[in-house]
């Protein structure tokens, strides 16, 4: 599948994508975020398909530097819900779904700051009582209501989905990456700002929030009865052979072994 | 004949004292009766057959072990002996019940799964007076034996058509079924992409309850109104967040030890009710067949990696297409052009993560060698015996690498043609 594969039947369909404001993992500067900027790459991958880009959230200065990222992408306008900080922007984007009533939403699998939980999608596919799938790797095509995608699983594997729409999809790393963002079209989009009112969380003021910790690195306990062997295991070098060589053999022997590992994991196909 | 082991711990004793005037005698009745290795010769000088000592060790080479435990341990059904002094728990009024619905990724607990129910156990084992019991589910059919060793209590097995392939609506469902008539008093999933971190969410969702994701730490807090707290990660992993442990956790891997000390009944237990049927909006078509040369290298199963040993790069181009194999290469083989900059393996390049990783005429730079850390099985194919990949090799195979793909290209092909023929004979 050619990564840029543009999506055929897909003309009149409207298409949501849900962003939110990225931190680069370094400099921890705002920015968009990589998941949902390869959401919208997808939107627009889709051949003759209406895209609306939604955000609920805060809107000060250093959030719409990271909003017009996605305008540099060729996008004209971002549709902002504002929102208090700390707020849940599930009940607005809830009903700005439910206004705008797009055939498909897509959104990245989770958030780059705040609880990052990547409940959203599933919350809104709950009350709007639309399907949801995850891992969106490519839309193949869309006919007749109903969207033919492929879903990206683990180890660069691919299943085939038909859903109904509308519906609600989340995308992550293993979709195409996202075009560069381009100066002038992100000067030159618009945010069309809405206030709404704003839900506080209320148990996101109980938790406790703290930079990461690095996680303690598990031991490996040798739980044997005798002494000298987890004297041996203690003292054992880390990568101490355990293999096998195969030296003067001929190559139809080697390749037997190597075909016999081969089948005994599986990976033969 | 007996199946029972007769010890003598008298002898055992002399056999571990090198000291005792009867040790050797010991030992080579222990032993045996292999022959003895030290006795007195005619004129009263202790005479001694060295190839009468020690063992042969992995290596072909003779090691002596002189602390006796090399001829102990050489007693039959002592291993088996050993692996059944696990203590065996049966839990027959639980207080209370923990549900942990494993991803059986490739129809096995994985070792996240184990992780996931020794956090279960935790929890379920809490209070010694009142135990939990773990009920773990499964969909579908498994290849699992150990599941008493991982810690499960009650096993529910969830079968029927409506959970092959790509299901969630209707696992959701059947969840749900067990939600209202167990009522456990937690969920557990894993958080992972096999499919445990999305039902895990799905189910959360569904139930009405704020799960806890990226869980990796729970501890015991009389404040909280479960009696637990936990540290999730937030923010792409860059915050800690600590709150009480919410009823559905969807913990990441190693957030606990697994379990290794006891076996419990893992007792199959039944739904009373049947399992509702639910109309799916999202059908499963099925797995596409993937081209591995578009597979990125970090996320490949399988790669056929390329170094400075191979001369003949049409023959190894063409060893990758019919073993299905994701190419990569060694930094001498991107630097002389061989292959391009994007499949390099190593520090400089990609750290992959493949099942199979062949290692075709690579010597093993250190850089190289990292960058394959997390490689499960390595197969070197290499002239040189001495070099670090064959060091860390699980299979190396010395020879002319060109001559060994060929081979093995002819192996596949034969295997191929075998499978393609019993297909049309079914």
């Amino acid at each position: 599948m050619p990564p840029n594969a543009e999506a055929s039947g897909a003309a009149g369909l409207s298409v949501a994508v849900l962003v939110s404001i990225g931190r680069h993992p370094l400099t921890a500067r705002t920015r968009r975020a990589d998941q949902d900027a390869r959401a919208v790459e997808m939107a627009l991958n889709m051949k003759g398909a209406a895209i609306s880009l939604v955000h609920a959230g805060q809107h000060d200065s250093d959030h719409e530097e990271a909003i017009r990222g996605y305008l540099g992408m060729g996008i004209d306008e971002v549709r902002l819900l504002e929102q208090g900080p700390q707020s849940d922007v599930v009940p607005a984007l809830t009903d700005a779904l439910r206004d705008s009533s797009p055939q498909m939403v897509l959104t990245g699998t989770r958030a780059e700051t705040g609880e990052a939980s990547g409940m959203v999608p599933y919350l809104l596919a709950e009350t709007l009582g639309w399907p949801v799938i995850n891992g969106l790797a490519a839309v193949e095509s869309v006919e007749k209501g109903v969207a033919t995608v492929l879903q990206a699983l683990p180890r660069g594997k691919r299943r085939r989905l038909r859903v109904r729409l509308p519906a609600i999809a989340t995308v992550d790393t293993s979709a195409p990456a996202a075009r560069q963002s381009a100066f002038g079209p992100a000067r030159r989009g618009e945010l069309d700002v809405q206030a709404l009112a704003s839900e506080t969380d209320e148990s996101l003021a109980q938790w406790q929030i703290q930079p990461a910790r690095k996680r303690p690195k598990r031991l490996k306990v040798i739980k044997s009865s005798s002494a000298r062997d987890r004297f041996k295991a203690a003292a054992a070098k880390s990568d101490g052979g355990g293999g096998q060589t195969l030296s003067d053999v001929t190559p139809e022997q080697g390749a037997e072994a190597i075909f016999k590992l081969l089948r005994e994991e599986g990976v033969l196909r | 004949m007996s199946e029972l082991v007769r010890r003598d711990p008298r002898k055992e004793w002399i056999a571990r004292n090198r000291l005792h005037p009867q040790h050797l005698e010991v030992l080579a009745e222990i032993g045996g009766g292999s022959v003895a290795s030290e006795w007195m010769g005619p004129n009263g000088l202790m005479r001694r057959n060295p190839h009468a000592v020690g063992f042969m060790g992995p290596n072909g080479i003779r090691r002596i072990d002189r602390s006796g435990a090399q001829q102990a341990s050489q007693a039959t059904g002592r291993s088996a002996e050993a692996k059944d002094s696990r203590r065996r728990v049966t839990i027959e009024n639980p207080a209370f019940t923990i549900a942990v619905v494993p991803d059986m990724a490739g129809g096995r607990l994985s070792g996240h799964d184990r992780d996931l129910l020794g956090l279960a156990r935790q929890l379920a084992d809490a209070d010694p007076e009142n135990p939990g019991a773990v009920l773990a589910i499964v969909y579908g059919e498994h290849k699992e034996t150990t599941f008493d060793e991982a810690g499960i209590d009650r096993m529910l097995m969830l079968e029927g058509d409506q959970f092959d392939g790509y299901t969630p609506e209707n696992r959701i469902a059947a969840l749900q079924g067990v939600d209202r008539e167990v009522s456990p008093r937690f969920w557990m999933l894993p958080d992972s992409t096999q499919g445990g971190g999305e039902l895990g969410r799905r189910l959360s969702v569904r139930l009405g309850e704020r799960a806890a994701t990226q869980v990796w730490q729970v501890e015991a807090h009389s404040d909280s109104a479960t009696g637990w707290r936990c540290t999730t990660r937030g923010a792409a992993g860059t915050t800690d967040i600590v709150r009480d442990l919410p009823r559905v956790v969807i913990a990441l891997a190693e957030c606990a030890d697994p379990i290794t000390e006891t076996r419990h009944a893992a007792e199959a237990i039944e739904l009373s009710q049947p399992l509702p049927n639910v109309l799916g909006r999202i059908e499963d078509i099925g797995e596409v067949a993937v081209d591995p040369a578009s597979v990125s290298l970090a996320e490949a199963e399988f790669i056929l990696s390329a170094g400075n040993g191979v001369k003949d790069w049409d023959n190894y181009h063409h060893a990758a297409e019919v073993l299905g194999a994701t190419k990569g290469a060694s930094r001498v083989a991107v630097d002389d052009g061989y292959m391009p900059r994007d499949r390099q393996v190593g520090a400089t390049g990609t750290w992959v993560s493949a099942k199979v990783y062949v290692a075709v005429g690579i010597s093993g730079a250190i850089q190289h060698l990292q960058g394959i850390q997390t490689c499960e099985k390595v197969v070197a194919i290499n002239l040189d015996e001495g070099c670090d990949m064959v060091k860390r090799a699980d299979l190396a195979v010395i020879g002319d690498a060109n001559a060994i793909l060929s081979a093995l290209v002819e192996r596949v092909e034969q295997y191929r043609a075998e499978q393609e023929e019993s297909r049309n004979a079914a």
